[in-house]
């Protein structure tokens, strides 16, 4: 498998959807946002710590923008989306400093915790937060021009692609880079690394940083395409969903994160569609059949495919 | 003699009513291949974890190479130069031996990348010179989890061999491998070594690689040495031989 065609491939079949279907744009940018969010559950969990509550960045960014562009409405998005990443990515450089001195269990649920206790806060903050109504986002200026609702679309999108693949090129980087082959390290010996006179705490930190600019740039992103911030974007529920997408697209490559995005979106909208009132169920047998026929994700499956075919 | 290059003074350690090191002073000097010598539950392992920093002691002191390491942490001391393989090899199982080796290269760098590919970091002569060093050159592309025991023993040896220690500290180096093997492994071990110039000291049951490999042997009781010297002394010690090497004649 070719990888750089591969992306390509999927990036063009991205943009003539959004091209062809123009009410898909939206659907597809938040999927994008899904995918770029999993990427960033997904680089802890190589190093075998998944987190119950990695939405809570999405959350802290998308707030962060909303913020930005109430208090100072004339902006411009691309700004917006800066401002709001760098600030929930030093949230997420902060909280990490706690969260790396757990392991297991423990660090998934002081994850989830930390999420729920801002979930709470914005929820009854409503002087300040608009409760769990949220802030309105309006559109911002794009590159100083204001555009109409459908130039604004398919702009985030164009935008959305560049940074998923800007940001996949990263993660592929960052996996085979020694900060990279730590992180995977330590999933599999922590004593060793402290044996190497490394610090497995600073390794899993670098790792979780990575992993929270990741998913705040997916919350900024979301804010603006979805036009409305609320708590519930940092709820565990949907911490739960970038878990499912991780595990269902595999850590082994960037690519993994972002097809099971796509195929979790469509799992849910055909089933929203025409099982409307069992969509969970059909999501669950799907994560079943994946974690029973390709326990490394579908892009792990892949990988040994491409090595049994090397060696044969 | 050269300068001692670890010495502890009155060490004390007691895990509830087992006292595990008991008043040791101890001195190794650079260049000694020191065997110690004990039956399970002596407290051998105990001193090696002292000394690399895994448990601290209740009192006592420790320096190396000149400078006091009580209480500091594994790493800090790894830095220092101290290196340690383990009883049960410590691995990255998920990567290939050739990739454990340059994660150790990068360790000792001090610095990790986060952009710059990890094989490009580091110096590929360096490690293919210690993969044939430990005669795991044919095995670079397996997976550490999948190598056999001597192999992962080696391995372990190698990457701390990676780090370029003053002294190196092995845990029973041959438990876990055939009597066939063993010498084989202590022979490719002890000639990465003195190669590296690297001091060293290795728990160890097997009389024979003590005899063949060490310049000293030291040997453990009840948390005490009973005997420190030259391995012919030790080992022909009516003590030593019938509380640690279970000779029932003595």
């Amino acid at each position: 498998m070719n990888y750089a065609r591969t992306v390509i491939a999927l990036a063009c079949i991205v943009l003539g959807l959004g091209v062809i279907f123009p009410w898909a744009k939206t659907i597809i940018i938040l999927g994008l946002c899904y995918g770029l969010a999993s990427l960033g559950v997904a680089l802890p969990a190589r190093s075998g710590q998944v987190s119950f509550g990695h939405a809570m960045f999405s959350c802290v960014a998308a707030y962060c923008v909303a913020f930005i562009a109430k208090a100072y409405p004339t902006t411009d998005g691309l700004l917006l989306i800066l401002f709001g990443t760098l600030l929930s990515t030093l949230f997420a450089a902060f909280i990490g400093l706690f969260m790396v001195r757990y392991r297991g269990i423990f660090y998934g649920m002081l994850n989830l915790a930390i999420s729920m206790v801002i979930v709470a806060l914005l929820g009854k903050l409503y002087s300040l937060t608009g409760g769990t109504d949220g802030i309105r986002v309006d559109r911002p200026t794009m590159l100083g021009v204001m555009t109409q609702r459908s130039e604004f679309e398919t702009i985030l999108l164009s935008f959305t692609l560049v940074v998923c693949i800007a940001a996949g090129w990263f993660y592929q980087r960052f996996i085979k880079s020694g900060s990279g082959e730590a992180l995977l390290g330590l999933k599999s010996n922590e004593t060793r690394l402290e044996y190497l006179g490394l610090s497995a705490q600073r390794v899993l930190w670098v790792g979780y940083v990575i992993s929270g600019l990741f998913v705040s740039l997916s919350g900024s992103i979301f804010a603006l395409a979805q036009g409305l911030v609320t708590p519930e974007m940092g709820s565990w529920t949907r911490s739960g969903e970038l878990v499912f997408i991780t595990v269902l697209g595999g850590v082994s490559h960037a690519l993994g994160p972002f097809v099971g995005a796509a195929i979790f979106e469509a799992v849910k909208l055909t089933a929203a569609a025409y099982m409307a009132g069992v969509w969970q169920l059909l999501l669950g047998c799907t994560l079943l059949v994946v974690i029973v026929v390709a326990p490394q994700g579908i892009m792990g499956a892949v990988a040994k495919r491409n090595k049994q075919q090397a060696n044969s | 003699m050269s300068n001692p290059i670890l010495i502890a003074k009155d060490i004390n350690l007691s895990f509830g009513g087992v006292v595990a090191a008991d008043h040791i002073d101890f001195e190794l000097h650079a260049g000694e291949r020191l065997a110690v010598i004990g039956q399970n539950g002596a407290g051998k392992t105990t001193f090696i974890n002292i000394c690399t920093g895994y448990l601290k002691p209740e009192s006592g002191h420790i320096f190396f190479d000149g400078k006091e390491i009580t209480g500091k942490t594994p790493r800090s001391i790894v830095r220092m130069g101290l290196g340690r393989s383990f009883q049960l090899p410590q691995l990255f199982v998920e990567h290939t031996v050739q990739e454990c080796l340059e994660i150790s290269a990068a360790a000792r760098a001090g610095k990790l990348s986060i952009l710059k590919s990890l094989s490009h970091s580091v110096n590929s002569a360096e490690i293919t010179e210690t993969m044939e060093l430990v005669g795991l050159r044919e095995h670079a592309h397996e997976r550490a989890g999948t190598l056999p025991e001597g192999h992962k023993k080696l391995l372990d040896v190698a990457m701390t061999l990676m780090l370029r220690p003053k002294l190196i500290i092995m845990d029973e180096p041959t438990s876990g491998v055939s009597s066939e093997d063993k010498h084989a492994l202590m022979a490719l071990v002890m000639q990465a070594l003195e190669q590296r110039g690297v001091t060293s000291w290795f728990v160890e049951h097997d009389v024979d690689i003590v005899e063949k490999y060490a310049t000293r042997v030291a040997a453990w009781i009840s948390g005490k040495i009973a005997a420190d010297g030259a391995p012919n002394t030790v080992l022909s010690d009516p003590q030593i031989r019938k509380e640690v090497l279970g000779d029932m004649s003595c």
